[in-house]
């Protein structure tokens, strides 16, 4: 593998996992426009955790996952209590915070950044990428991920059938959290790394475009987000121009007037499931033809 | 008759702002009986169901579904205790395929950490889904389950929120007008599953306008005007009551 595919690969399977840490309170119904403060935590709690405090690596990245879940966790109840563009508004405040923290305190490199001695080579990267996608495709396979869907399509009706939509909210946002602390301590340990700088508002910005047009009806929405975000620019390279972010810009408005619900929809997925080729063919054309 | 009640309202009124949609009404469904509740536009119908289900607090009076005073459950806990309801427009999930709809109709019969970590969604022979499927089945609709339901028509998806509301196995099922907008055939086989339906012990409560429907399914009902209870027993009786006519069709004076 070149240099250029590896670190391609790489930023690929951060960004995958990036994307379903966001993914997930998405589709729940939770726009979530502080990504880049989530992953700083993961980031900047390893670059502490092994580089000042020299524990092993293993502890880092439990570290990472275990503070990144517990302040989504304990975040998730002011934030929860706003909705629609109050709620990104005040989850990209909360990042930040978090940036702002970082960029402050000397022990954690201040604006000068932290150099991040353990290293974590590629192929880690691509496996983690893998699990997650395996992990949030069960999940919404599951009657937990059932209730996400059904909060996202209707809270009124998801509560009256018994969902409990303020503790699936908070867990959303708790299991978003951890994905989003791994995904920050991977970029921390393979960059070696971290600068305040990084996690700024546009990396927020990006992951829940990721995600958004990706679609956030089924799981394979971030999955094909993110890597049309990270793909796309770089085939754009070939024509070697600096207006490649020009035509990006473009293709995104063009992706959001042809595709607004995503590039992915779940009536997409139903169409191009293999079962479905088999499925016995619904009657409701006679019914139709009634009314 | 107040012993066997299954779900009494006791004085049950409810304001928005100063308007006051529900004044002060009571009545009792027997256990078992198919109750209809009618009345003009804005007689406060549906938000009699929004207060049973919870969708709403309410000011004064009480809520007492098998002799437990539910004014104050949570709505979410409302259907544990047996109550289920639909909604008088259409109010499935519309990303959600028919299968996934009806299972969310079980959510309340999840119990626990592992119910909730099954993931139905892989597991088409699972106890969830087949439940599912022979609901749907026993419905008499002939569907593709994995169909989104916005792709299908509307006498479909009106029978499907019937299901769903099933699903949770209710004591007390509460429709919102359950036929409006169906066809007559449509509609005669919505009134004979809801008698197969109440044969199994299940309470109905029904809001509905089409009064051959009415007539056809509920063997009492409360008619409902401007908030206030102004009748209450045979819909022939109801029929001939000077208080409903006038309701209805106003005062002879203002013809």
């Amino acid at each position: 593998m070149s240099g250029y595919w590896a670190g391609i690969l790489a930023i690929l399977s951060i960004n995958v996992i990036f994307a379903y840490s966001i993914y997930v309170t998405a589709a729940a119904g939770q726009l979530n426009l502080g990504g880049a403060g989530f992953q700083a935590i993961g980031a900047y709690g390893t670059a502490y955790a092994t580089t000042t405090l020299g524990l092993p690596l293993w502890a880092g990245f439990a570290i990472a996952i275990t503070l990144t879940a517990f302040v989504s966790f304990l975040i998730a109840f002011p934030v929860l209590r706003t909705r629609g563009v109050y709620m990104v508004l005040a989850t990209y405040a909360f990042a930040q915070v978090v940036s702002g923290i970082a960029l402050y305190t000397p022990a954690l490199g201040g604006a000068m950044g932290k150099v991040v001695t353990e290293y974590v080579p590629v192929w880690p990267l691509i496996f983690s990428a893998i699990g997650v996608t395996f992990l949030v495709f069960y999940l919404m396979a599951s009657r937990f991920g059932l209730a996400m869907r059904a909060l996202h399509d209707d809270e009124l009706v998801s509560t009256i059938m018994g969902v409990n939509a303020r503790a699936v909210q908070v867990a959303c946002f708790t299991i978003g959290g951890a994905i989003a602390g791994l995904s920050g301590a991977l970029y921390a340990h393979h960059f070696a790394f971290v600068e305040a700088q990084y996690f700024s508002p546009l990396l927020s910005i990006f992951v829940l475009l990721f995600v958004l047009i990706g679609g956030t009806q089924t799981a394979w929405g971030p999955l094909i987000g993110s890597v049309f975000f990270t793909l796309v620019p770089e085939f754009l390279r070939l024509g070697g121009s600096s207006w490649r972010y020009v035509i990006f810009g473009a293709v995104i408005v063009a992706m959001m007037i042809l595709r607004p619900e995503g590039i992915v929809t779940r009536t997409l997925v139903a169409k191009l499931s293999p079962s479905r080729w088999f499925a016995k063919k619904p009657v409701a054309q006679e019914a139709s033809l009634e009314r | 008759m107040s012993a066997e009640a299954i779900l009494s309202l006791r004085g049950v009124s409810k304001a928005f702002g100063g308007l006051k949609v529900i004044d002060d009404v009571s009545f009792d469904i027997p256990k078992g009986e198919r109750f209809g509740l009618i009345g003009p536009n804005g007689a406060g119908k549906t938000t009699v169901f929004n207060l049973i289900s919870g969708v709403y607090p309410i000011d004064a009076g009480q809520v007492v579904l098998e002799g437990n005073d539910i004014s104050t459950l949570p709505s979410r806990k409302r259907i544990r205790n047996g109550l289920s309801r639909s909604f008088q427009n259409i109010r499935l999930m519309p990303h959600l395929s028919v299968a996934e709809n009806v299972m969310l109709g079980q959510h309340s019969q999840a119990l626990g950490l592992l119910d909730l970590m099954t993931p139905v969604g892989w597991l088409p022979r699972q106890r969830f889904r087949r439940e599912a499927d022979a609901a749907l089945a026993r419905a008499g609709l002939d569907i593709d389950p994995g169909e989104v339901v916005s792709n299908l028509p509307y006498g479909i998806r009106k029978k499907i929120e019937v299901v769903r509301a099933l699903m949770s196995k209710p004591r007390v099922l509460m429709l919102d007008e359950p036929a409006a907008g169906l066809n007559p055939r449509e509609t005669a086989d919505l009134a004979a599953f809801l008698k197969t339906v109440s044969d199994q012990g299940v309470t109905l409560l029904v809001v509905e306008h089409d009064m051959s429907f009415v007539k056809n399914l509920c063997e009492r009902v409360v008619v409902l005007n401007f908030g206030s209870k102004i009748f209450e027993g045979t819909l022939a009786g109801a029929q001939a009551d000077p208080a409903v006519r006038e309701a209805y069709l106003g005062t002879r004076r203002v013809a």
